[in-house]
């Protein structure tokens, strides 16, 4: 797996997602998938809107009180025999993660699904110190096996196809015999997870991503369909939570009232499968556990945050609704936006992470339909957050030149209407003349943009304001 | 059509940079609705409300216009515009332009609150219920993100359009879902804009209707743009032409009758 930056390429990256067959085969289940579901999910639950309302206020509260419920939480995993590691970057959270693998003189990490781990490049840090990690959320497991970086954050593999999956079951698990029938999903499944539980019983050392991380007891949670998670945290000698600072809630009540809307927003489902909860590590009586708990919280730019005007994207409890919803998402997927998080949460937080000059692409490329706005559980206004990232853009001279000096061509008419009516009822007479006999162009000068793919209509021809002056003093004289 | 008794308001109309240089005939359109319902409209000297520059990050050029556009429109009763997208980003987005000056706030406010969408202000504000209007064909509606989502319009536009004579309204699938037109964006990001906008025509076309109909004309020109490449007889209109009665100008990039010989001869692409 790689965290090579490609956010600068967007627009190639975007050509190449939408040449891709496989991938837009795999791509047009996503909005059926997971729309249809959500919708039903939420009308069925007559308090949707305002546990939408509570969850943002729950996210509101603990980003205002943040540093008093980290410390609480510190306070708190410690009483309960854990310990708790604060990483400024991802550096020092991989080097917190590799020290702890190294002092339990671990060859083999288990991993259950952290967006955390992907954001710091974990996986290639341990191999690079010698050390196997082995990712056994299904998902993630095909993405490692192929060597790419995941195109959701629910749903790491949801750019494959059946096809190509069994694909790579053949190449990487060439042990089993060739003959085997492959064909149906639950086929597949079932060999990743034969695979997976050697892999389970061999590791030192479970890394887990978390949900949430409750501040009145320590504990950190997260949910899962598969019951990777559980086997990885409770089987080896350690249990290491990544975490991101903003996992953080006040109370188990809070926590219930989230993971109302957090499910039913993500996949549609009322709880998921397993929702896992750990305070500490293994105690005396306790019949299985870790040997060791450790959580680290990494910061990585997010702290900034809080004081600016992106804060509002740390409620975000990675649901994954918005880029469900979004139509750019579902024109060239995941792995076009560049880096670790895909979609209007990604076009947000990732210039965030990785500074605008990388990551200007994103916000925008969005037509702001604000569909992601619309099912935000914890209602962040990502269009307007992606419209702020427009503004520090233009206001520190990153927007390309041409789209800038067109931008004031235009705003030098558009605030002299002196100017402005004659020269727009000048250049409509010239274009209407132009496509008087067609109607349309197929291609114009300096509008390349839209008529590669559209006809561009004609104007009918004079300004409305235009005919309007000429039909009043037409009406005035006739008194 | 249903009217109050009272004396006229008074509605000045916003016609929109896109309707006043491109469609002009939605205007009027616009104009004949207002007039009907009882309003008296006037036209004061416009240019843009300002959208291109605030999705651009333009915030002083925003700025600006905003104080343009509410100096030249404020002593109207109703200000409305033949855009879900235009009025919305006056009505919701004008006041984050004030925010920390108490001498703009209030009056930006008092501005804001009488700024409307024409449909949903005929059927809202207005208590328009019919139309005296006739279309002869099946027509399928598009809801544009701004006016749908800023806006709330979706019922109204569907309700007018029920009392045209001869109207058949056929839904097509994801009629809420993006164009892929976004302003600037279709040309910022053409191929993604293609991607989305390819969906949009094939679910049109999936609809059975003859005629679209939406309420935004960079919407508009967008989808017929499209379906005009693919070759399609669809014909795209301002939903207020519809629901003012106005046939005589030609659907959106079509040429007038007159020349309609010469200009359908030279776009043989039929798919």
């Amino acid at each position: 797996m790689s965290v090579h930056i490609t956010s600068p390429d967007f627009k190639a990256n975007a050509r190449k997602a939408l040449a891709d067959a496989p991938l837009q085969q795999a791509l047009a289940k996503v909005g059926p998938g997971f729309i249809g579901k959500r919708a039903a999910a939420a009308d069925k639950l007559p308090e949707f809107k305002a546990l939408r309302d509570s969850a943002r206020d729950i996210k509101n509260h603990t980003l205002a009180h943040l540093d008093l419920y980290l410390e609480r939480f510190e306070t708190k995993a410690r009483a309960a025999g854990g310990h708790v590691h604060f990483a400024v970057d991802a550096a020092q959270a991989r080097d917190i993660v590799l020290d702890i693998c190294r002092q339990l003189g671990a060859k083999t990490v288990t991993k259950g699904k952290s967006m955390i781990s992907e954001e710091i490049a974990l996986n290639d840090h341990l191999e690079a110190n010698g050390i196997e990690p082995v990712e056994t959320d299904l998902g993630e497991y095909l993405i490692q096996i192929r060597g790419e970086g995941p195109s959701h954050i629910i749903a790491p593999a949801i750019h494959l196809n059946k096809e190509q999956v069994e694909a790579d079951f053949r190449r990487v698990h060439a042990d089993l015999p060739p003959e085997r029938n492959l064909s149906e999903p639950t086929a597949l499944l079932a060999e990743a997870r034969g695979k997976l539980r050697e892999r389970f019983l061999a590791a030192d050392v479970g890394i887990t991503g978390a949900n949430f991380l409750v501040a009145e007891t320590g504990t950190s949670i997260i949910v899962t369909n598969e019951g990777n998670g559980d086997l990885t945290q409770t089987l080896p000698k350690a249990h290491i939570v990544l975490a991101s600072l903003e996992k953080l809630v006040p109370t188990l009540e809070d926590v219930s009232q989230l993971l109302r809307v957090l499910a039913r927003s993500a996949t549609g489902q009322e709880m998921s499968v397993y929702t896992t909860f750990s305070t500490g590590p293994r105690r005396a009586d306790d019949l299985d556990g870790p040997g060791e708990y450790h959580v680290v919280i990494l910061d990585n730019g997010r702290s900034g945050m809080l004081a600016g005007q992106f804060r509002e994207m740390l409620r975000c409890i990675r649901c994954g609704a918005c880029m469900n919803h979004c139509p750019v998402y579902h024109a060239v997927g995941g792995h076009a936006y560049g880096w670790v998080y895909p979609g209007p949460m990604g076009a947000v937080l990732t210039p965030s992470l990785i500074g605008i000059e990388k990551g200007r692409n994103l916000p925008n490329a969005s037509t702001f339909c604000g569909r992601c706005e619309q099912v935000c559980p914890v209602r962040i206004p990502l269009p307007k957050l992606m419209r702020n990232w427009r503004e520090k853009e233009f206001e520190r001279h990153l927007t390309p030149a041409t789209q800038r000096y067109g931008l004031a061509f235009w705003a030098f008419f558009a605030r002299r209407g002196w100017l402005y009516r004659p020269a727009t009822r000048a250049a409509m007479a010239v274009l209407a003349l132009a496509g008087k006999a067609r109607g349309r162009f197929s291609k114009l000068p300096l509008a390349g943009g839209w008529t590669q793919y559209r006809e561009f209509p004609a104007p009918e021809g004079g300004t409305f304001q235009a005919q309007w002056a000429a039909r009043t003093s037409a009406q005035k004289s006739a008194r | 059509m249903s009217m109050r008794e009272q004396s006229p308001v008074s509605v000045g109309l916003f016609v929109t940079c896109l309707v006043d240089t491109m469609r002009p005939s939605v205007g009027f359109a616009a104009v004949r609705l207002l007039e009907a319902a009882g309003c008296a409209v006037s036209v004061p000297r416009q240019t843009c409300c300002g959208q291109p520059a605030f999705n651009s990050g333009d915030r002083a050029t925003t700025r600006a216009l905003a104080e343009q556009m509410i100096t030249a429109f404020e002593t109207f009763d109703y200000v409305v515009a033949p855009s879900g997208s235009c009025a919305g980003m006056i009505k919701t987005h004008y006041p984050e332009l004030f925010v920390g000056e108490p001498d703009w706030m209030p009056r930006v406010e008092r501005f804001c609150a009488k700024v409307f969408e024409l449909v949903s202000f005929l059927a809202d504000v207005r208590g328009v219920t019919h139309v005296a209007a006739a279309y002869e064909g099946t027509v399928t509606y598009h809801d544009s993100c701004s006016g749908l989502r800023e806006l709330g319009i979706q019922a109204q536009p569907r309700q007018l359009l029920a009392s045209v004579a001869g109207l058949t309204l056929a839904e097509m699938p994801d009629s809420d879902v993006c164009c892929g037109f976004g302003g600037t964006f279709c040309v910022k990001y053409p191929d993604v804009s293609n991607a989305i906008v390819e969906k949009k025509a094939a679910n049109i076309v999936a609809s059975g209707a003859d005629t679209l109909l939406a309420g935004d004309l960079g919407c508009l020109m967008n989808m017929a743009g499209k379906l005009q490449r693919e070759g399609r007889s669809i014909r795209v209109r301002h939903v207020a032409e519809v629901l003012a009665g106005i046939g005589d100008t030609p659907p959106i990039g079509q040429p007038r009758p007159s020349a309609a010989g010469l200009g359908e001869a030279g776009q043989g692409r039929k798919p």
